[in-house]
């Protein structure tokens, strides 16, 4: 038992270190350091030196264009990423439908799609939830019927992020109206450009365009756009669902957070003496290095025993859920370091050219907003109530 | 990285499994808990023959070697077992403080005598009015002749009622709080001036309050240089708390096990109460908390050569999250459990009891949080 690691998996993430250090645009990175809105050109451009370096495919076998890195130097790589500051990379295309192309597309789909996907020549979106299928997704409603070589849908997506910029929505579709539930289901994949397709925004509590509803319209979509066999889509939504995905646990993006709200805590003064000097702060800043600890050692047994050969599934489950209460925690204690200055609500202090001057101390102007924002880490990629009960079934077996 | 246990670290594993599995059985630890002793002497020579109480010792010295993770290893079986013989008194905070601090005589008169069973001790450490803080000490050691004289009082010395010799921690310099000017000092438990009164605790163990009234001690039994014990005290102090973790996890990991047998056995409204949502995910959250705890405990069992900050930092963190967690899986053991939860007939009370009273001993979670702040700035970063 070595909880260190080895020779090779330094070397590695010096190797990381050295391309981010190389090629993380400094102006992106700032914008993700502090918060600032990200554009579709900074994501896009990011996703792009990955694709250059050969980085871009973190879990796609090597044929495909993937890194072939095994769990560990993937869990390394997603923590330098989250430490340099790096943009996420947009998971819709390459984490979700690629693997599900890879799985059950058809030769000419994987010949199209992949090496779209690896350039993010297509920005794509998820068709999953719907007004009426949240967590019982499989109650969707969206109606496909194939009229010769065409399916025409009918219905409504929501909850679509990112969807406002999307060239391609992967959707789960109902083709069988007779079928149990989750046996009449298809998994299409649709040009936003179709007509008979319109986007409306949603606005979250935090003022932010970052979701999207969907409306199909007698939407003529071809059946080579099937992947997968006609009712058959429930197995491609739940080999999504159960993908290996290394970094659900967020520990780097949760380690740089609790690095970053150290320093503010260190700089902002409370009469006269730092913030963490504070003692209720301070004893919740404890706590959350202390879970936050335990979470990486969990997240990192996983890793270990992906590496050797396990397969995470319901394990995960487990991950999302500390993972998601930890980042909150963290997100509420940023909202009590800016104390009053919380408060004001100036959206054109997060554009990434804002120069100043800022109402509060510039650490301020995001935290109320992320604090709103991240309560929806416990709802979204299957509601943390969810994730308990795939683990009372899959693990506990109640 | 590899969390996988290396073949001495299974084997030890199977060896206590197995003496756990098969004789430590409810009903047998219940009568050792009648006994007027309070553990077994018959549990201890088993421990001894099957070399239990030489792992942390080199092997010259007739030992196994072992580091943190052999320590978690043995501990977090006893954890399963609830184990109450005097391993962690006698083995690891007064064999590793012996063998850290004595010189050649010293450990070639102790550390095999321990190994092979023939001597217990407890180490007299804490006094009530310092709490957990193991640098407030008054009992004090006086130079007097050719050797010292001890005065003072130590609270709640673990086993320190059937102990035959104490490691005991006196002052002979410095003030009342001082890292300097401990010393440590082998004490026969039965010497004139040496009063002790033995009780039985909550979670199942025996320790007794001390007394040294007087106590005159020849120079050789000091331990190690007056007033340096500190380094090593400590020392013995974290193994000491990597082996309350792990026996710890080993204790909730039973609990969690139990519980979830019992909801899925137990009907009301016609079903498994198992079958309600509600109990469902408290038995996920039980099981979460184990996890983590397994986690941190890895984490200290795997940190004793990592810079000497961030391995206090790392076993106050897991002391820490082993009081969180504990008393979480605990509580909801004995809710979960119902009307039978509240009975010393169900085992799983008995687990709760250790469980919860673990935070008690050597510093419970708010003691370490403490700690933890003071070394907020500590990181793990490597460049």
């Amino acid at each position: 038992m070595d909880i260190n690691y080895t020779p090779e998996e330094r070397a590695f993430r010096d190797e990381v270190r050295a391309f981010l250090r190389d090629k993380l645009p400094a102006e992106i990175s700032r914008k993700v350091k502090e918060h600032k809105r990200l554009g579709k050109e900074d994501m896009v451009r990011w996703m792009r030196i990955l694709n250059d370096q050969g980085w871009m495919a973190l879990h796609w076998p090597k044929q495909y264009g993937g890194t072939g890195w095994s769990p560990i130097q993937k869990h390394i790589f997603e923590e330098e990423c989250a430490e340099a500051g790096t943009p996420s990379v947009l998971p819709f295309g390459v984490s979700m439908v690629a693997p599900v192309i890879i799985k059950f597309g058809t030769q000419e789909q994987k010949d199209y799609y992949l090496p779209r996907i690896l350039n993010t020549d297509d920005w794509w979106c998820q068709g999953y939830s719907e007004p009426g299928a949240g967590s019982d997704l499989a109650g969707l409603k969206t109606r496909a019927v194939r009229e010769g070589d065409h399916y025409i849908v009918n219905g409504q997506k929501t909850w679509t992020t990112l969807g406002q910029h999307a060239d391609m929505i992967f959707c789960l579709v109902r083709t069988d109206p007779e079928a149990k539930k989750q046996e009449g289901i298809s998994f299409l994949l649709i040009d936003m450009n179709t007509p008979g397709i319109t986007v409306r925004p949603l606005i979250t509590l935090d003022g932010e365009h970052e979701v999207n509803e969907v409306f199909f319209d007698d939407v003529k979509v071809p059946v080579e756009n099937l992947v997968g066999e006609e009712n058959k889509g429930w197995t491609c939504a739940k080999y999504l669902l159960t993908f290996e995905r290394t970094g659900i646990a967020g520990v780097g993006a949760s380690k740089a957070a609790l690095a970053h709200l150290k320093q503010v805590a260190r700089e902002q003064q409370v009469d006269g003496k730092p913030l963490i000097e504070e003692p209720h702060f301070l004893a919740r800043l404890a706590d959350v290095e202390m879970e936050l600890m335990s979470l990486e050692m969990t997240n990192l047994r996983t890793v270990a025993a992906a590496e050797a050969g396990g397969v995470p599934g319901a394990e995960s489950s487990f991950l999302k859920i500390m993972g998601t209460e930890l980042r909150q925690e963290i997100t509420d204690l940023f909202r009590r370091a800016a104390g009053p200055h919380a408060l004001p609500f100036l959206p054109e202090e997060l554009a990434g050219d804002f120069e100043g001057p800022y109402v509060g101390p510039e650490f301020s102007a995001s935290v109320a907003s992320r604090y709103f924002n991240f309560r929806k880490l416990s709802i979204f990629g299957g509601s943390n109530e969810i994730q308990k009960n795939i683990i009372a079934k899959a693990i506990l077996g109640l | 990285m590899d969390f996988k246990f290396s073949d001495e670290q299974r084997m030890l594993e199977e060896t206590v499994g197995r003496l756990v599995r098969d004789t430590y059985t409810f009903d047998a630890r219940n009568k050792i808990l009648d006994s007027e002793q309070g553990f077994s002497k018959e549990v201890w020579g088993q421990f001894a023959e099957l070399g239990l109480l030489g792992v942390p010792f080199s092997e010259e010295a007739g030992g196994f070697n072992g580091g943190g993770p052999e320590l978690m290893v043995v501990a977090e079986g006893f954890g399963r077992g609830l184990v109450v013989e005097p391993y962690l008194a006698t083995v690891v905070l007064c064999g590793t403080l012996i063998d850290g601090l004595g010189n050649d005589q010293q450990k070639e008169q102790l550390i095999p005598a321990i190994i092979g069973g023939e001597t217990r001790l407890a180490l007299a450490l804490h006094e009530a009015a310092g709490r957990y803080n193991h640098t407030h000490v008054d009992t004090s050691a006086k130079k007097e002749g050719d050797g010292y004289v001890i005065n003072g009082e130590k609270a709640v010395v673990l086993h320190g009622d059937s102990a035959d010799q104490l490691v005991v921690i006196a002052r002979t310099g410095g003030d009342t709080a001082a890292r300097d000017g401990l010393s440590a000092f082998l004490v026969d438990a039965s010497a004139d001036g040496v009063t002790r009164k033995g009780y039985g605790t909550i979670d199942g163990l025996r320790a007794a309050e001390i007394t040294f009234s007087n106590v005159k001690v020849p120079a050789d039994a000091l331990l190690g240089e007056e007033g340096s014990a500190i380094d090593a005290l400590e020392n013995s102090l974290d193994l000491g708390l990597i082996a309350l973790c792990a026996e710890a996890t080993g204790a909730m990991e039973v609990a969690c096990d139990q519980t979830l047998e019992y909801i899925k056995e137990r009907q009301q409204f016609g079903v498994p109460i198992g079958k309600f949502q509600a109990l469902q995910h408290r038995m996920v959250e039980m099981r979460m908390e184990l996890e983590k705890a397994r986690s941190i405990t890895m984490l200290a069992a795997c940190s004793l050569d990592v810079k000497p900050e961030l391995r206090k930092k790392r076993i106050s963190a897991a002391k820490a999250q082993i009081g969180k967690s504990g008393r979480k899986i605990a509580e909801e053991a004995i809710q979960l459990f119902g009307g039978m939860g509240m009975m010393e007939e169900t085992a799983v009370s008995h687990y709760a009891k250790r469980i919860v009273m673990i935070d008690h001993w050597l510093g419970d979670r708010e003691y370490h949080l403490t700690r933890l702040e003071q070394l907020i700035d500590v990181s793990d970063h490597e460049e």
